[in-house]
């Protein structure tokens, strides 16, 4: 009855061109299928077929003795990871990915909500440059930039002369666990350089929840007798805590696979990224480099998975 | 209407606010400075004199034009194929409903909110699993992998900003399908799509984790920058082509935004 109806009304059309989009209008799922097949054919074949690859081979092991791969499955490269030196690595990796998640909220946030409650007009423009500038230059120039403000010669050291307040720095540098030689070779360098580098990625989801908190709801907390602090704790917080999320999803998944930012700025203790990098380069233990990748991929999972029940996808 | 009161802000987020813009700014600015410096050992500070002298050598150093090509080549063409994919797969998920649509856009994100590492040595593991060498082609298929997602999610915001009333204006004038698209559609999804491929360029000429697993014996931009960085041979230069690369990467930043402005506080506002 319909395809009647369709001729009659719609005469058949002669073109090549027509006669395809008019199969196209009866058969909307040949449509999605090309619509989606050469997308999904790249990032399924290519990419989760790699990864399902990577994931395969960490249920492998590598032989002692001839450093080959042994092809049969086993748990023994996940009870490797389980040993103390690798589990040393996944905990300075993880603390150090909460620790710069958390201070990159504390900087991120009044950027964010000055940007929107306060800036209008031209002024929001100039915030939103100001944020997006920073966040897409470039990584290495980023990482570049704090080598030469956190050398021994550089910047920072000239700064602290001038203040007269050198001591403080050497005696923050002869501190257990964040001291160092110099900064330069210290986790104090490489956790500024995390915050520096993460950073931006927290602000515009932080933003954009605190956009769409109506300014009543505070002009209501302060009607009601709450002071600046009770509107933040129990009224504004609360609100861009979906945003804070979606941003620390960024700040701390970025954080937990660099392998760059420890290598050239900080001391010789492994990163998850590099632990990754050293076991497929020089040591050639692909399976315990595919066991190490797992712990990101199962972290970021559960948070991804949490974040989700929070809404923070709303907000990104 | 908001009261007058509270357009002001109060001190404190002020100074907050700008402390933390200079934090992010005042690196960056650091950069130029140093491109001019008389010093060649040490990143001593404050420089001991200026110099435009280092401009000149690195503008004679061919490894710097060898990495500077490479990297405009892979990221025109992992630009090039992240755009027809990304625009494919926004007008699917944007424009129909299908069952796993939830699941087609996480596996657009998948590659960025996974960590690079990941995405890199994966793709290594299976390049020598396929017996595929590195070259040219291994390093644009991985930056097309995680370029996708940027064009994708600027051509989803704008196809769903597109009133399905115009398309079904153009059938009913008798339009088929690829007159519609070619009239209707592309002219009020281009610029979102060159703002995504500006975005995708600029990705892909600054990425160095994924590149340096799937790179081989080529260095790219970031790559010839990294060695310097873990092996400073020639400061000078690294200097100047630090402070080149930000000029370069801010042009398609500004570009894209630009052209999303409008668009975007349009989509904002609907929220």
């Amino acid at each position: 009855m319909t395809i009647l109806a369709e001729r009659v009304i719609l005469p058949e059309r002669r073109s090549t061109a027509g006669r395809l989009s008019d199969f196209f209008w009866r058969h909307p799922h040949v449509l999605l299928a090309l619509l989606l097949g050469p997308p999904l054919l790249w990032l399924g074949v290519v990419y989760l077929g790699s990864l399902f690859a990577l994931l395969l081979q960490s249920f492998f092991s590598i032989d002692d003795f001839s450093g080959l791969i042994n092809y049969e499955f086993t748990l023994a490269t996940y009870r490797q990871l389980l040993s103390d030196t690798h589990l040393d690595i996944i905990i300075r990796t993880v603390s150090m990915a909460a620790i710069v998640t958390f201070v990159s909220a504390l900087i991120a946030f009044p950027i964010a909500y000055y940007a929107a409650r306060y800036a209008r007009g031209k002024w929001k423009a100039l915030f939103y440059l100001a944020v997006m500038l920073p966040l897409w230059s470039s990584y290495l120039v980023k990482i570049y930039a704090w080598k030469l403000i956190l050398a021994k010669e550089g910047i920072l050291t000239w700064f602290f002369e001038k203040l007269n307040l050198l001591w403080l720095l050497e005696a923050w540098l002869t501190l257990p666990v964040v001291g160092g030689n110099s900064l330069s070779v210290s986790y104090t360098g490489t956790f500024i350089v995390f915050v520096y580098v993460w950073m931006p990625f927290m602000i515009l989801p932080i933003q954009a929840a605190l956009e769409r908190v109506p300014a009543n709801l505070i002009e209501a907390s302060w009607d009601l007798g709450g002071t600046p602090a009770q509107t933040f704790r129990y009224v504004l917080f609360p609100l861009a805590l979906p945003g804070i999320v979606a941003g620390s999803i960024f700040t701390f998944s970025l954080t937990l696979g660099d392998y760059i930012i420890p290598q050239i700025v900080g001391s010789s203790r492994l990163f998850i990224g590099q632990a990754v990098y050293a076991q497929q380069g020089t040591a050639g233990n692909i399976p315990l480099a595919a066991a190490f990748t797992v712990v990101p991929i199962v972290i970021m999972g559960a948070y991804l998975w949490m974040a989700k029940r929070m809404g923070a996808f709303d907000a990104l | 209407m908001r009261s007058e009161k509270s357009n002001s802000a109060p001190l404190g987020l002020k100074i907050a606010a700008a402390a933390g813009l200079a934090f992010m700014h005042l690196p960056i600015l650091l950069i130029f400075l140093y491109a001019f410096t008389t010093e060649e050992k040490s990143y001593q500070f404050p420089p001991p004199g200026l110099t435009t002298q280092w401009f000149a050598v690195a503008w004679n150093r061919p490894d710097v034009w060898a990495a500077l090509t490479l990297s405009v080549k892979v990221a025109s063409i992992a630009t090039a194929a992240a755009l027809v994919l990304g625009t494919l797969c926004a007008a699917a998920v944007s424009q129909t409903r299908f069952f796993g649509r939830e699941a087609v856009s996480l596996l657009v994100i998948l590659p960025i909110a996974l960590p690079g590492i990941i995405t890199g040595i994966a793709l290594r593991s299976a390049f020598s699993i396929a017996d595929i060498p590195f070259s040219f082609w291994t390093i644009m298929l991985g930056h097309a992998t995680f370029c996708i997602v940027v064009v994708y999610n600027n051509a989803v915001a704008r196809f769903r900003r597109i009133s399905g009333s115009l398309i079904e204006a153009s059938m009913d004038l008798g339009a088929d399908g690829f007159q519609t698209f070619r009239y209707v559609i592309l002219p009020n999804i281009a610029t979102a799509l060159l703002a995504g491929g500006m975005l995708a360029f600029a990705l892909s000429f600054d990425e160095v984790i994924v590149t340096t697993f799937t790179a081989g014996q080529q260095s790219t931009l970031p790559i010839w920058m990294l060695e310097e960085l873990i092996r400073p041979r020639q400061r000078p230069v690294t200097n100047v082509v630090a402070m080149v690369v930000v000029i370069v990467t801010f042009l398609p930043i500004l570009g894209a935004y630009y052209l999303t402005r409008d668009g975007d506080q349009i989509a904002g506002a609907g929220k």
